[in-house]
């Protein structure tokens, strides 16, 4: 048995909303949603599971707190130690506060690149890639709800007409 | 309607009471004479030999150790060992007033920075944060009596106020505080410390009536009064806390200066506050009385609270490394006995339980819904904010021989009882929904 997936345009968030809502309490599928901007609070109505990228990102964090933590030891204690401002250079201990700005950057950086990269990757997203919107108005100030339904297409459509669906299609 | 319960009364009652027999019995305890010093040292040597090898490295303010005969080394030691056991009540009894006091301006500061941003998720808060500003008043009358007794030279904390210093005939001169002595002279700083004080309660009375007064109001003009009280008030706070902190704090180690040194008070008391707040909102919730204060306001406090703790190490770091790459005597001689002296302990510990406790336990987000959590946190941040404000008193006041006894812990239980009374019993003088603010509903239906 086929399935047929419905393509419905929103013109309001609070609608897409509401109707999104409706659609899982009438145990549909909905496969994915676009909206131009992030729409408060859709993410747990259309049931997505939560994004794990927090931890990633404490976990990157942690990796560039260890990797500044190595660099500054070996360039300033180890490889070539300097005597600035008569500061005690054979030791990281004691040098540590100077090096406490480095480490916060350098956490931040690995934090935030590698997010944004795993996202990158996560979304399937790379440089020169096509746009995957059916719809260029998904862009713009319109809002897409895709659902699948594998039965009776014309009440998925009547209950799509009730929530305020303004243009309702079949994918092709 | 909140009703002040019996238990939580009680406890604060006998809170006070027991502090205050503290305070009394250490006041009572304190050598009258130099004497007196003598016989308590010779009584415990080991406490003696403690002292003198502490000699080697002393270094509270005003106090010039220069190579003297051993007969007059031995008077000055015991002068010195004197007027520190002399200063330890007080100097305790200022860092309990303090704290609390403290407490009470930041929630000030807090509620009058959610008028200002038009805030919409706090308002279901505004008669807790309003509740916990009841004790800016008390507060505030123990503070300025403090500050006459120091004025009228019934303590030697500031030792600055000594007329001595100013004097080119005396052996004490001090050509450094003589410069600054347009600023730190005694009648200027008591009317700063007056106009300060004042300012805090006058904005406190206004928000407060005009708050009572927006309950039962048909328009906004309450309302918008605030508005403008609010503005003008943190005009007015964000000039008058940092000289607040140079003035009460700052001063003690008169010759030393940071100009960090406002924001950094000013970090420590908003922390606290909003700990505060997040804890009273909870204890409340827990027994019933605010109905509509769900997970989410919860989690915002908590988020503060995580914020703002790492907002305070940033400043102490802030201070102390540009003071420690400088590396100049004048200034790194209020970090040697806080870092390198006898008080290494408290200010590590600190920053353990400031810092590194408060940003591991609160960043996942699930864990700043759960009020045990919150609480208990709230209990670690809040130690260390006091250890915080003693680290920061007790090195100019008491020197390198702390300890905590009976001084330290009578009158912090004595503030905290009159704390949690002032403001238990102000929860009960108005309804604890604010129902005629205009974001009243925004914050009903708060949701993160």
């Amino acid at each position: 048995m086929s399935s047929t997936t419905i393509q419905a345009i929103f013109d309001d968030d609070d609608v897409l909303l509401s109707a999104v809502k409706d659609l899982k309490a009438a145990n549909y599928h909905i496969e994915e949603v676009f909206t131009p901007f992030p729409v408060h609070g859709l993410e747990k109505a259309a049931g997505l599971e939560n994004t794990r990228i927090a931890i990633m990102s404490f976990i990157y964090g942690v990796i560039g707190l260890s990797f500044s933590v190595w660099m500054m030891n070996y360039m300033m204690i180890q490889d070539w130690p300097q005597n600035i401002g008569g500061k005690p250079s054979f030791s990281f201990a004691e040098n540590m506060p100077a090096f406490v700005p480095i480490m916060f950057e350098l956490t931040v950086f690995f934090a935030a690149h590698l997010m944004v990269i795993t996202f990158y990757m996560r979304s399937k997203l790379w440089p020169f890639k096509e746009a995957e919107n059916p719809d260029v108005r998904t862009t713009d100030d319109h809002f897409m709800v895709e659902v699948s339904t594998s039965n009776d297409v014309k009440a998925l459509e009547d209950l799509l007409n009730k929530v305020g669906a303004k243009e309702i299609k079949t994918k092709a | 309607m909140y009703s002040f319960s019996n238990k939580l009364r009680l406890g604060a009652i006998i809170l006070m009471i027991l502090g205050a027999l503290g305070v009394g019995y250490s006041f009572y305890s304190v050598p009258s004479s130099t004497d007196e010093v003598k016989e308590m040292m010779s009584h415990n040597t080991e406490h003696n030999g403690d002292l003198a090898k502490k000699e080697a490295t002393h270094n509270v303010e005003a106090d010039t150790h220069t190579t003297e005969v051993n007969v007059d080394s031995e008077a000055k030691h015991l002068e010195h060992a004197f007027h520190a056991m002399q200063n330890r009540p007080w100097s305790a009894a200022f860092i309990a007033m303090f704290f609390f006091f403290m407490i009470a301006l930041g929630t000030l500061a807090f509620y009058a920075i959610q008028y200002v941003s038009q805030a919409g998720w706090s308002i279901v808060l505004f008669r807790v944060m309003e509740s916990i500003t009841a004790y800016l008043l008390p507060g505030s009358l123990f503070i300025f009596g403090f500050l006459i007794i120091s004025a009228m030279h019934g303590n030697h904390l500031y030792v600055w106020m000594n007329p001595d210093l100013y004097n080119p005939q005396s052996e004490h001169y001090d050509p450094i505080l003589m410069g600054k002595s347009w600023w730190l002279n005694t009648p200027f700083w008591m009317i700063r410390s007056f106009i300060f004080l004042f300012g805090w309660n006058l904005y406190r009375y206004i928000s407060r009536k005009n708050s009572l007064l927006q309950d039962t109001a048909t328009d906004l003009v309450h309302y918008k009064k605030n508005f403008k009280a609010s503005v003008f008030f943190l005009l007015f706070f964000v000039v008058s806390e940092s000289m607040m902190s140079w003035d009460w704090i700052m001063s003690l180690t008169p010759h030393w200066q940071s100009t960090l040194f406002g924001w950094y008070v000013f970090a420590t008391l908003f922390v606290s506050s909003i700990t505060v707040i997040a804890m009273v909102t909870i204890y409340l919730r827990h027994r019933g009385f605010l109905p509509h204060v769900n997970d989410s306001h919860l989690h915002d406090l908590a988020k503060f609270m995580f914020g703002f703790s790492i907002f305070w190490t940033y400043l102490w770091f802030s201070q102390f490394m540009l003071i420690w790459y400088a590396n100049m005597p004048e200034e790194t001689a209020y970090f040697i006995p806080r870092l390198l002296g006898p008080y290494q302990v408290l200010f590590i510990g600190m920053l353990v339980s400031n810092f590194v406790f408060p940003i591991l336990v609160l960043m996942n987000s699930d864990y700043k819904r759960l009020p045990w959590f919150i609480i208990s946190t709230g209990v670690i941040i809040l130690l260390g904010h006091y250890v915080d404000i003693y680290v920061m008193v007790t090195p100019a006041t008491v020197g390198n021989h702390w300890q905590i006894g009976i001084p330290e812990i009578s009158p912090m239980l004595f503030f905290l009882g009159l704390f949690v009374y002032v403001v238990f019993n102000a929860l009960t003088k108005a309804p604890l929904h604010a129902k005629g603010n205009p974001f009243m509903k925004e914050s009903e239906h708060y949701h993160y």
